[in-house]
């Protein structure tokens, strides 16, 4: 200990160490955490639908009920189709891991060929929404200025003008649609899980529904003018004025104000 | 004739021995006899404390705003004419706005240094109001608006009150729908009004909301009228500050007839000069790197979506804290017409009873203690028990509402209820202020005992003596003059007291209740105090107990280890 206490010349050495320690734990972690699972749409087959059926008596039947016809636990599944499982087990909100005030998302349980199993199954149950098209979901063949519209009268009140997510009753909520897939965004507006109202074909049209996915696509990048702040409007504004504004003159002030005495 | 001569040849004679700098003085001077002035402000003493630059932030952020917001007029067009939009910005081409909004827009994507400029004037006004908060919060707690000052702090009061109006009608200008939901709360504000809402309305919006006429009258309102007032009564502001002479925290050597400090010129020059770029480059440095009302996301004013997360700026976020918390049955219809009191209460009777006792409060002050003296000496804020108490739990009460305004971003960011923050809000609006001042108080008193403990006791040094009797004592150590002049210089404030109800001969005595009322607010300000150590005190002190014999023998030590 002693020669290690006279070896070290600087008394800066110890956050050094702390600093390095930290990025090694931080590079492993990066490096060897498990990738997310990608939910892609696939073809099913009577085969995925059997697999597809011993899946969910495993791991859906508790809540669901054997024939996905529900229990006082949870809702029956028959026509919900393809697009409302390939969401719920895709995003990770399926299987629930507690009851709360809604379904988070969480890291994907199953395999994406899984998931497609799963959908197959619940859709052979009754007709239901199918998982949209790639060319559905292009966000490159969307209008975000149209998008913009529908999602500012249709969206933005809960989501935020951006969607950077919002407050519910209850401790519901709206989540932040940024790190969410095309796919997922289609089949939300699709199937309307939890809280959120349905919007068919009808009352969202597929050009629109791409239209207010191209509008997503755009946000939460990199922004003009600098750090969004989150982009949760004028109450981050006026937090960050307090603590970096009038932190940095306060503390520009006792400086000044110190140098005479 | 002789005059012009004389001063002609004492023109020429000066010009060959002065430099350009006291030659352009000398000019000047003998134009406009400028120099008494001049003279007399450069010599003009300021007492020095960090916390009488808050003032300046204020000041040097308004400058700022003046300035970056010339810039914008020269770009914002304020009319509600439609056009169609065909800039850069991808999210909004080929849709349908207003003059206003797309002059907004192309100032923040096409103007060279527009955005900047914009970002600039935002963050500068987010500062200038936190920069008045905060030096008001200075002067209310060390006691500053006292005798001669009372004026003055009204005024300050009124720049809050402007400063709130400039935010309000600035934010509104660009006609995008944040702002639009901001109008349109106060229209509905306005509405309710008891019997001239409807006719107010009108004549504000020249007509049904939103109408054409708002933005327009709001530009003027924004780059001339509040302005206007702004500067003339900060200029007001200012020269009371050189009448009355600048206030001085207590101290040795500083007196209620002095002022301990330094010349304006040139040390005050210097910092002051120094302290505007330090202030102009702070606010620059949130303007370029910090995102602030973005526009282009919420889109150009239309009266139907609200979006969530909807706040007003932070000075303004305390009104909506106050509408979110109210329940919305207490609407009351009598016969035909409809009683909103669930928008009279909360953005009128509530901001009109927190901004009045902030308004108020040094008159009401001056009567509880009937002190008609002038105060150039600040208060320690502890040895103010009640005001700084009650200036404690008037903020708590603004900190409460300032978060209920911000219930739906709280439930997102800490995972909890909405509708358990707002009843959870609605209880500590009342209760927060009220254990605020207890617990204040508590610590204000318990402060002053402390103050009196040092002086009558001295420092504790942690050092033990052992006596030849066996008898443990520690030293402690006498404070020196300054220390002490700090703890026992003020004067204690007592509740007043009034002449009996009845003379000597029975009568009772004219005004005795109004008498007896101004007692008792005497006795809730002033009752429960701890005075300062009196000179007969501290002598007594001194005479009994061990450590005063002791002393001199420590002292004795002490000097005699210093010289070997």
């Amino acid at each position: 200990m002693k020669a290690l206490a006279a070896r070290r010349h600087d008394r800066r050495a110890p956050v050094v160490l702390l600093l390095l320690a930290l990025l090694l734990v931080g590079g492993l972690y990066a490096a060897l955490q498990p990738a997310p699972a990608s939910a892609a749409p696939q073809a099913a087959s009577a085969n995925d639908v059997t697999n597809g059926e011993k899946l969910f008596a495993a791991n859906c039947a508790t809540c669901h009920g054997m024939g996905a016809t529900g229990t006082n636990a949870a809702p029956s599944l028959v026509g919900v189709g393809a697009a409302a499982v390939d969401f719920q087990v895709g995003t990770g909100r399926m299987p629930l891991a507690m009851s709360g005030p809604q379904a988070q998302r969480k890291p994907v349980v199953f395999t994406p060929e899984q998931i497609s199993q799963l959908a197959a199954y619940v859709a052979s149950l009754g007709p239901g929404p199918a998982i949209p098209t790639a060319e559905q979901v292009d966000a490159s063949k969307g209008d975000p200025a149209n998008g913009m519209a529908i999602f500012r009268t249709n969206c933005a009140m809960c989501h935020n003008a951006v969607g950077a997510g919002g407050a519910l009753s209850q401790g519901k909520f709206a989540p932040n649609l940024w790190s969410t897939s095309n796919t997922h965004l289609y089949e939300a507006m699709l199937t309307g899980p939890q809280s959120m109202p349905v919007f068919n074909d009808a009352n969202i049209t597929p050009q629109e529904k791409r239209d207010i996915i191209a509008f997503i696509r755009q946000q939460g990048g990199t922004q003009p003018g600098g750090l969004s702040l989150g982009s949760l409007g004028p109450v981050t504004e006026g937090l960050w004025a307090w603590v970096v504004g009038i932190g940095l003159l306060i503390g520009a002030a006792v400086w000044i104000g110190a140098k005479s005495s | 004739m002789t005059t012009t001569s004389t001063t002609t040849s004492r023109r020429t004679a000066t010009r060959g021995s002065q430099g350009p700098a006291a030659a352009s003085a000398d000019w000047l001077d003998q134009r406009t006899g400028i120099a008494v002035a001049v003279k007399g402000l450069a010599r003009k003493i300021f007492p020095d404390h960090w916390s009488f630059m808050l003032g300046e932030v204020a000041l040097y952020s308004f400058i700022t705003l003046l300035i970056s917001g010339v810039f914008l007029t020269m770009f914002f067009v304020p009319s509600t004419n439609e056009v169609t939009y065909n800039g850069p910005w991808t999210a909004l081409q080929g849709t349908r706005m207003s003059e206003a909004y797309a002059s907004t827009l192309r100032l923040s994507f096409e103007v060279r240094g527009g955005l900047l400029m914009r970002q600039i004037h935002h963050w500068a006004a987010l500062i200038f109001m936190a920069a008045i908060v905060t030096h008001m919060m200075r002067i209310f707690f060390t006691g500053a608006f006292r005798k001669p000052r009372e004026i003055n702090w009204v005024i300050g009061f009124t720049l809050l009150v402007l400063g709130m109006a400039a935010g309000f009608s600035g934010y509104s200008l660009p006609d995008d729908v944040l702002s639009g939901n901001g109008l349109r709360i106060a229209q509905g504000i306005t509405l309710a009004v008891p019997i001239i809402g409807t006719y107010a309305s009108y004549a504000l919006f020249g007509g049904e909301f939103p109408g054409t006429a708002l933005i327009p009258r709001l530009f003027t309102v924004h780059v001339l009228l509040i302005p206007g007032l702004l500067l003339a009564l900060v200029g007001l502001h200012l020269a009371f500050v050189f009448l009355h002479k600048h206030t001085q925290f207590p101290g040795s050597g500083r007196t209620n007839t002095n002022v301990v400090g330094y010349p304006l010129f040139p040390v005050y020059v210097a910092k002051a000069g120094g302290f505007f770029f330090v202030v102009f480059g702070v606010i620059a440095l949130l303007g370029a790197t910090m995102q602030i009302n973005p526009v282009w996301n919420y889109g150009s004013y239309d009266p139907s979506p609200v979006s969530a997360g909807a706040q007003p700026d932070w000075y303004m976020l305390f009104l909506e804290g106050a509408l979110r918390l109210m329940p919305g049955q207490t609407e009351v219809v009598l016969g035909s017409f409809t009683v909103p009191l669930n928008i009279i209460v909360p953005a009128m009777i509530l901001p009109g009873i927190l901004l009045g006792a902030l308004a108020l409060y040094p008159f009401v002050e001056a009567y509880a203690s009937g002190d008609h003296r002038e105060h150039h000496l600040l208060d320690r804020p502890r040895n103010a028990t009640f005001r700084t108490s009650f200036g404690v739990s008037l903020l708590t009460a603004f900190f409460v509402l300032v978060l209920a305004g911000s219930n739906d971003l709280i439930a997102t960011q800490f995972h909890l209820s909405i509708n358990d923050i707002t009843w959870t809000f609605r209880v500590l609006l009342f209760v927060a202020p009220a254990i605020a001042f207890l617990v204040t108080k508590r610590i204000c008193l318990g402060l002053q005992r402390r103050d009196r403990e040092l002086v009558l006791h001295g420092h504790e040094t942690g050092r033990i003596v052992r006596f030849a009797s066996g008898e443990y004592i520690e030293v402690h150590a006498p404070l020196d003059e300054d220390e002490r002049w700090l703890r026992v210089q003020q004067e204690p404030v007592r509740p007043l007291q009034i002449a009996p109800a009845e003379d000597s001969r029975g009568v009772r005595r004219k005004g005795y209740a109004a008498d007896r009322r101004r007692q008792r607010l005497s006795q809730l300000f002033y009752e429960d105090r701890v005075e300062p150590v009196t000179p007969r005190e501290l002598a007594a002190a001194h005479e009994h107990g061990a450590h005063p014999v002791l002393e001199p023998a420590e002292e004795a030590a002490q000097i005699s280890a210093g010289v070997h």
